[in-house]
């Protein structure tokens, strides 16, 4: 009888229980990076329209002012990432890939209905440990499409939905305001409103918004479509006139030669 | 005993299946949940899995997905590899063999119903443990266990169509007003020889009852 071999691939969670001892002494384990977010998706008149927030969050950290939320799955379909970051950017990485392969195999533009089947089954084979929580949208022969997909798999496919941290905030502004039908600019600005009420009423989103709209072979990246959160200049200099910091000694010490290895290269 | 992991969406749910002579009249609500947030309100657990054959998922959103995905593979290319359409017990089995086979990982309470030139109309409930019951009508999910007296004293073998569209719309609109997990717009779908005829009620057109 052949031994139980480990498998090579897969999770392993063999420190779970090493780790859960840590965790009770005290120790403070390593957090994964996390978007808190708020993403939103839309079906208008003529397509989809995607909006994301920008905050990255690593606890109570910003560890991201600025990241990229909507993904690349193919020329035609985009897809909103909340939940674990790396989860999130991995996942569609593959996909999207697979994607890549899947179009040239048939000769044929993806359809979005294949993005989703590859999506959800990757993400139900991993029982919900792979932490990405997607909204898919994409233009293909069939029409728009727009669906949410949960991290164990289950997939929804509805005409305005949002997920994330601020997906309640985002919720009640398309309750209130989306009706079949909409134009590009009320689409975009109801896509924006909703973000926005993410950023401003949930701790987990902040920034930008960014929008995405893709409509019959076209895509509209608006990286920064609204920015409400820019710094603003600074009220007064903070700098010290020299001579501010007494000394009693002065003391300097020359600078040693080079020593061995090669310098830093700062040139870009 | 499986349960829902943290984070997992759950179809809270009621749904039903009666059988009537000539077809099955098959009805749900619309709501899934995530926790106390209503993920979708207006979800779809009337699932179709042949063109006379549909199934009523409830549980775990993603399990009963992914398990009606695998079923509807199988009985597409059931016709090409036997040469004849598949019957509603053929279906049933597969659920049947699967939610058994995996009961430790999936929670999945499935009731399948439909139309075929063998048996005609059939019901068949498949719970958590993966044991399967052919009954003339069936409830499930969180929102049958309000109704269960409602519906024994109702219930006739001897219904038209109509009938049991009738009483499936009554029992599925009391279900969701005693059930916190269940609610959203009643979906009906009748299937006999003919077709599947299928049906929204909104929450606007539910049926008269005591609102307290």
């Amino acid at each position: 009888m052949a031994p139980l071999l480990e498998p090579s691939t897969g999770f392993k969670f063999d420190n779970v229980k090493r780790n859960q001892m840590l965790a009770d002494k005290g120790h403070l384990l390593p957090r994964a990076t996390k978007t808190g977010t708020t993403i939103v998706g839309l079906v208008y008149k003529d397509g989809v329209i995607l909006g994301a927030d920008t905050r990255a969050t690593s606890g109570p950290i910003v560890a991201d002012k600025n990241c990229e939320k909507i993904h690349f799955l193919a020329p035609n379909m985009y897809c909103c990432g909340a939940g674990t970051a790396a989860d999130t950017e991995f996942t569609t990485n593959i996909i999207s890939s697979q994607l890549a392969l899947h179009s040239l195999n048939t000769g044929r533009e993806a359809r979005v209905g294949a993005a989703l089947t590859m999506l959800k089954q990757y993400l139900f084979r991993y029982q919900g440990h792979i932490g990405a929580y997607l909204v898919l949208g994409g233009y293909d022969v069939t029409g728009p499409h727009l669906y949410a997909i949960q991290a164990h798999g289950s997939t929804d496919k509805l005409p305005y939905m949002t997920l994330g941290s601020g997906s309640l905030a985002a919720m009640s502004v398309f309750e209130s305001g989306w009706r079949a039908g909409l134009s590009r600019d009320e689409g975009v600005e109801l896509v924006k409103d909703a973000i926005e009420a993410g950023i401003f009423n949930d701790l987990g989103s902040g920034s930008n918004v960014d929008v995405c709209v893709i409509t019959e072979g076209n895509v509209e990246y608006l990286r920064g479509y609204s920015t409400p959160n820019q710094r603003v200049a600074k009220e007064q200099t903070y700098r010290f006139a020299p001579g501010t910091t007494e000394f009693i000694v002065p003391n300097t010490t020359a600078q040693r030669g080079e020593e061995e290895g090669t310098a830093m290269d700062v040139s870009a | 005993m499986p349960q829902l992991k943290p984070g997992e969406i759950s179809m809270g749910t009621t749904i039903m299946a009666v059988q009537f002579d000539g077809g099955v009249v098959l009805g749900a609500d619309s709501r899934t949940s995530s926790g106390t947030y209503v993920s979708n309100r207006v979800s779809d657990k009337l699932t179709k899995v042949h063109d006379r054959i549909y199934c009523c998922r409830s549980g775990s959103a993603a399990d009963t997905q992914a398990v009606a995905d695998v079923v509807k593979y199988h009985l597409a290319l059931y016709t090409a590899q036997h040469g004849e359409e598949p019957t509603v017990k053929v279906a049933a089995s597969l659920f049947q063999q699967i939610c058994y086979d995996n009961k430790d990982n999936l929670m999945a309470g499935i009731i399948v119903a439909g139309w075929d030139k063998v048996d005609g109309a059939s019901v068949y409930e498949i719970p958590l443990g993966g044991s399967i019951h052919k009954l003339p009508f069936t409830l499930a999910g969180s929102g049958s266990t309000f109704i269960y007296g409602y519906c024994d004293k109702l219930f006739r073998p001897d219904m038209t169509k109509d009938e049991c569209i009738e009483f499936v719309k009554n029992s599925v609109s009391l279900a969701i007003s005693r059930d916190g997990s269940s609610g959203g717009v009643i979906r009906v779908a009748a299937i006999t020889e003919d077709g599947v005829e299928r049906q929204v009620v909104h929450g606007n057109n539910l049926p008269q009852q005591f609102l307290g």
